[in-house]
């Protein structure tokens, strides 16, 4: 039996030593927001630009899944007709909804006023409302559950603290903050696995989440040449070079094919 | 030693009891259902939560895993009052020890939001008490401790070549769960390690057949029947689990639904159930084989069972 045990034990032995050497987690890299420079330029409201425009999809719409809420009859219940997914939502207007507007560089050396008021993320139909929403690093989330079942929240940053917590109905709204800029943070729920939700955290104002008309509008930006992005949860980022001069509204278009 | 049906019968429940609550383990990842209870060990704070949507999964999870934890604290009680075996006695307590540990380390990854260090573990140390619920049901079984079957029908396969097949087998899962738990996620999760588990379990896989199909030719060349029908088991659970790794990799690349999806549940669960019974398989050889080498170490020379062995 002697042998049995050194076989048994060897077994166990490797079995704990590969997982626990295989899985190591990288490391979150630390803050890079810039240290409060001396001369931190600021915002003229004077020579503010604007960027405008919008979201454009080039294909057919698609045809959007059905959600399954059978798993939960308390889901189920509060719809009379059928729920979709909104992972690609597209406008009669050929545009494109809840796609996440930024400028992703360009603006280093700028200092803002710090972030004020809540966003608000709402669970509600067992459906996260919005499904797309941007906020600043900092500024406070607050999540609702509206709905008369237990959810889970768990946002699964790659650079920001990551946490899972249930939301109960008629629970107290839980208030969040994101610290590292971070462009996107899903979000869902685990009890409903149909509930995702993206949120896009900025270190600075300038970002917007497309509607039903696909427009979006960043106002009173500095004079300068930035990189703008456009983020879509199916189709994925894509990226122009833009230069504004001072008090300028220039109209920036994103086409996304089918 | 007088063997004791009631005993046996409880350790093979136990065994049964264990691979289901693997089943029910992998059914919680195949469903992303981990973090839908976020508190351990209540569920909400409460024993019995509502059982809908992912809390069916990972609530269930829990209460097949409280149950093989009862089950193990009787087993483990009943091998201390009645076995005479001291080593016996000891492995039932190392059952319960690891049973234990396993419910912690399936506490912690929650917790900690699934963390895959832990997660991985957590898969290996399943796998690990499930060897010791099937080694103490072989332990306890009447041809175990009776001695019964012929020394002559594992002829030409030798217990290191089995060990060996067994520790290969078991190797594997742990990259399978390497390459199960890393990359989840909505794919931001340890996804720097996907392409290297994918490697390893792949080249795992081409070693695992080899061997396992060298063992099976070893078993089909004995002229016992009880013994060819070993090497059949072998075979088929090879080709299953080889099929059900192709299906695997097509759900982790999404070509069969997206979480949750029935079909990707089902393949994706079942390449983790077929990896269970195949190291079951080669385990229970691999006892036997032991079993019998010691007690043809013990035969009297020129005893029956010393010419049968020679």
């Amino acid at each position: 039996m002697r042998k049995f045990g050194i076989f048994l034990l060897t077994i166990v032995s490797i079995g704990l030593w590969v997982a626990c050497g295989g899985g190591a987690e990288s490391e979150a890299p630390a803050d890079t927001a810039a240290p409060a420079a001396e001369a931190a330029r600021r915002v003229d409201p004077a020579t503010a630009a604007s960027l405008q425009g919008k979201v454009n999809y080039s294909g057919q719409a698609p045809q959007l899944a059905r959600l399954r809420m059978g798993a939960d009859p308390t889901c189920d219940k509060q719809h009379s007709e059928p729920v979709y997914a909104q992972d690609l939502l597209v406008n009669d207007n050929g545009t494109l909804e809840n796609a996440f507007v930024w400028v992703k560089s360009g603006l280093e050396g700028y200092a803002f006023d710090a972030p004020t008021g809540q966003v608000t993320l709402d669970q509600q139909g067992c459906v996260y409302l919005p499904h797309v929403l941007g906020l600043r690093t900092g500024q406070e989330l607050r999540i609702l559950n509206s709905d008369p079942t237990t959810h889970n929240v768990n946002p699964t940053p790659a650079n920001n603290r990551d946490w899972n917590e249930s939301q109960g109905p008629n629970a107290p709204e839980k208030i969040k903050t994101f610290a590292r800029q971070e462009v996107m943070i899903p979000v869902k729920c685990n009890v409903h696995p149909w509930m995702k939700a993206y949120i896009g955290v900025v270190d600075h104002p300038f970002f917007a989440v497309t509607g039903k008309d696909g427009a979006y509008e960043l106002k009173g930006l500095p004079p300068g040449t930035y990189t703008v992005e456009a983020w879509h949860e199916k189709l994925g980022p894509m990226e122009q070079q833009v230069t504004v001069a001072a008090s300028e509204t220039k109209t920036v278009e994103f086409s996304f094919g089918g | 030693m007088k063997f004791n049906r009631g005993l046996h019968t409880f350790s093979v429940l136990t065994a049964a009891a264990t691979f289901f609550l693997i089943v029910a383990g992998g059914l919680v990842t195949s469903h992303d259902a981990g973090l839908s209870v976020p508190d351990w060990p209540l569920s909400f704070g409460q024993v019995m939560p509502e059982m809908v949507g992912g809390v069916f999964w990972e609530h269930g999870h829990r209460m097949v895993a409280t149950t093989v934890g009862l089950l193990t604290i009787i087993l483990c009680a009943w091998l201390w009052r009645s076995d005479p075996r001291g080593w016996m006695r000891r492995l039932g307590v190392a059952a319960l020890v690891v049973v234990v540990l396993q419910g912690v380390l399936g506490g912690v990854t929650v917790l900690f939001q699934l963390p895959v260090a832990i997660s991985v573990l957590h898969a290996c140390l399943a796998q690990a008490f499930f060897c010791i619920t099937v080694s103490i049901a072989v332990f306890t079984s009447r041809s175990w401790i009776q001695g019964s079957g012929s020394p002559s029908r594992f002829q030409g396969v030798r217990f290191s070549f089995a060990a060996a097949a067994t520790t290969t087998v078991y190797l594997q899962l742990i990259l399978g769960a390497l390459l199960r738990h890393s990359g989840t996620v909505d794919g931001s999760k340890a996804v720097e390690l996907v392409l290297p588990a994918l490697a390893a379990h792949l080249a795992g896989a081409l070693l695992v057949t080899g061997v396992l199909i060298l063992l099976a030719i070893r078993l089909f060349w004995s002229d016992h029947r009880s013994t060819q029908r070993w090497g059949y088991l072998v075979m088929s659970l090879l080709v299953i689990q080889l099929m059900l790794g192709v299906g695997a990799y097509l759900a982790r690349i999404d070509a069969l639904g997206g979480a949750g999806a029935l079909p990707r549940v089902a393949v994706a669960t079942g390449h983790v159930a077929a990896g269970a019974l195949l190291l079951a398989a080669t385990l229970v050889l691999t006892l036997q084989l032991a079993g019998l080498g010691s007690r043809v170490a013990r035969a009297v020379p020129g005893s029956r069972l010393a010419e049968e062995a020679s």
